[in-house]
């Protein structure tokens, strides 16, 4: 077995295999997509408290985990690639990355906007809000240094001790702002208590969870066959490739 | 051979105090050299802590609050702003090579050379903040638990930095890049740092934060030396 | 939860703005990703294919 899985670390085995695992990604993403929309909205019940402004949180709390992650994925694939020197474990972090902000900024953006009815306010200084901004922050420096320096070679492996020295200091920071918040906070109202859940909403929730599980997996897979072909563009087996064949012949 | 070269060269293969020593002093002499480099970061931690009233107006209790945050940040700034320093120069003219060929532990050197980095940038403003709280009119012990508060912190500071120093070295946009890297690690330092000193200025227990901010001390004692060094390695190879 | 009309499922409530807000950001969000990679694809695929047409150079 770890023969057969050590194929994998081709970029060209790898890129088949993201090839034809991508549609079934995609669409699984889709249709639980689908799924937990319809749960969410049709037949999840109007919150006591909240409204509907609840119905939010499947898409926040999806986004939100997401983010989280990604950054371990990402940390985890930095780690490989340090260790095992395999390339394109560099290549699948630089994929996360960019998906994994993104994830990030939908929970940002969906979290200020389910503030605002609920708490009053459009951003909120409690530990995970702000955790989350600093965690977008950590995608951003990933993504910049690695775009800073020339040698993509040497890009990757600085971005990937930074990734490192980042999910180390993840619980870290996230640990000191839940002191800093509970040191200033005079309000009785836990900020990020979710509302007591209906059995649907937390089903709601999971599904929409999965759903962006199998979306991030599908886009980062989109991304890494991208840089794949970027970067291995010399490589035979891109050459020979059935998509530029045709391509080729056309000139 | 340089002169740092020969520095290093002369010291016997297993003496790891001596090549630490001679790490230290000979960052302390080339900074005492470039003395305007070090007096920009000191001028600038002054300036940014005095523009604050500035923009807040001198209320003396609004600015009995926000003092020990703005002493901290202002803190927090100009430790990043003389981070570029501490491998830039011997970047430029090979010695950090010749640094990593020695067959002394690299983190140990690397540790020689934050040290020495920290005596002349994070210690001064340690030394001055006192001065400045009382700009800010802080009481008595809130200025005690501020200023012990960066001497254990400012430490901190500069081992953090230097490992995003070291990722960024020779990339483009350093001094932003760096920025951006770095502010984020510094941010459970500044937690704990100024609330010590607001927990005494309002006159409660600021152990609970000092432990937490030597514990931090100890950590990147532990890890941030040996971070650098592969980053160096990584920017050299 | 069954919504009376359709016109009370576009209000939410009152919390239109919010709840769709967020939603609709997440999908431009989620259609401009997408988008954009496969916009990189065509043109790296093209690019590449230009490059291997391209007549060999005189020996």
């Amino acid at each position: 077995m770890p023969i057969n899985l050590w194929r994998f670390a081709s970029p060209q085995m790898f890129y088949t295999l993201a090839g034809r695992s991508l549609p079934w990604c995609l669409g699984g993403a889709a249709v639980l997509a689908l799924a937990g929309l319809t749960i969410g909205f049709f037949v999840a019940p109007t919150d006591f408290q909240q409204g509907e402004s609840y119905r939010i949180i499947f898409l926040h709390v999806a986004a939100a985990w997401m983010s989280l992650i990604t950054y371990l994925a990402l940390a985890f694939w930095c780690a490989v690639g340090l260790i095992m020197r395999t390339r394109l474990s560099f290549m699948m972090a630089l994929a996360l990355a960019p998906t994994g902000a993104l994830m990030t900024a939908i929970a940002l953006w969906s979290g200020s906007l389910w503030g605002k009815p609920t708490w009053g306010t459009w951003w909120a200084w409690d530990a995970r809000i702000t955790s989350e901004l600093i965690l977008l922050f950590l995608y951003v420096g990933f993504l910049s240094l690695h775009a800073a320096i020339d040698d993509v070679r040497r890009a990757d492996r600085a971005a990937a001790l930074l990734a490192l020295v980042g999910v180390v200091n993840v619980p870290i920071i996230y640990f000191s702002v839940k002191w800093w918040n509970t040191l200033h906070q005079g309000a009785s109202v836990s900020l990020t208590r979710a509302p007591s859940m209906a059995g649907t909403m937390l089903a709601g929730m999971l599904v929409m969870a999965l759903a962006a599980w199998l979306y991030c997996i599908a886009v980062s897979l989109m991304r890494v066959r991208a840089i794949i072909l970027e970067r291995e563009s010399d490589a035979d087996w891109v050459k020979a490739l059935p998509e530029l064949r045709s391509l080729a012949h056309r000139a | 051979m340089s002169a740092a070269g020969q520095v290093l060269a002369d010291v016997p293969r297993a003496a790891l105090w001596p090549i630490f020593a001679s790490v230290v002093r000979r960052d302390l002499l080339l900074a005492m050299r470039r003395r305007s480099d070090v007096l920009t970061t000191f001028f600038f931690f002054i300036i940014v802590v005095s523009l604050f009233p500035l923009g807040v107006g001198p209320e003396p209790n609004t600015l009995r609050e926000i003092a020990p945050g703005v002493v901290w940040v202002a803190a927090l700034l100009a430790s990043m702003l003389a981070l570029s320093r501490l491998f830039a120069g011997d970047y430029a003219d090979g010695t950090l090579e010749q640094l990593l060929l020695v067959p002394q532990p690299l983190a140990l050197l690397v540790l020689g050379k934050i040290l020495a980095h920290w005596l002349v940038t994070g210690l001064p403003l340690v030394l001055i903040a006192p001065l400045l709280g009382l700009q800010f009119d802080l009481p008595g012990a809130a200025l005690g638990s501020m200023t012990a508060g960066l001497l254990l912190g400012t430490p901190v500071l500069s081992m953090v930095g230097a490992v995003g120093a070291a990722l960024t070295l020779g990339a483009r946009g350093a001094g932003g890049l760096l920025a951006l890297l770095v502010l984020p690690l510094y941010i459970p330092v500044l937690i704990f740092g100024a609330g010590a000193a607001s927990a005494a200025a309002a006159g409660l227990q600021a152990s609970g934060h000092f432990s937490l901010l030597g514990a931090l001390l100890l950590l990147a004692l532990v890890f941030a030396p040996w971070a650098s060094a592969a980053a160096l390695r990584i920017a050299l190879e | 939860m069954t919504w009376g009309s359709a016109s009370e499922f576009f209000a939410m409530g009152g919390y239109a703005l919010y709840v769709w807000g967020s939603y609709a950001v997440a999908a431009l969000a989620i259609a401009a990703e997408l988008a954009l990679l496969v916009r990189r694809r065509r043109t790296l695929l093209r690019r590449l294919g230009r490059s291997l047409s391209l007549p060999k150079p005189a020996a």
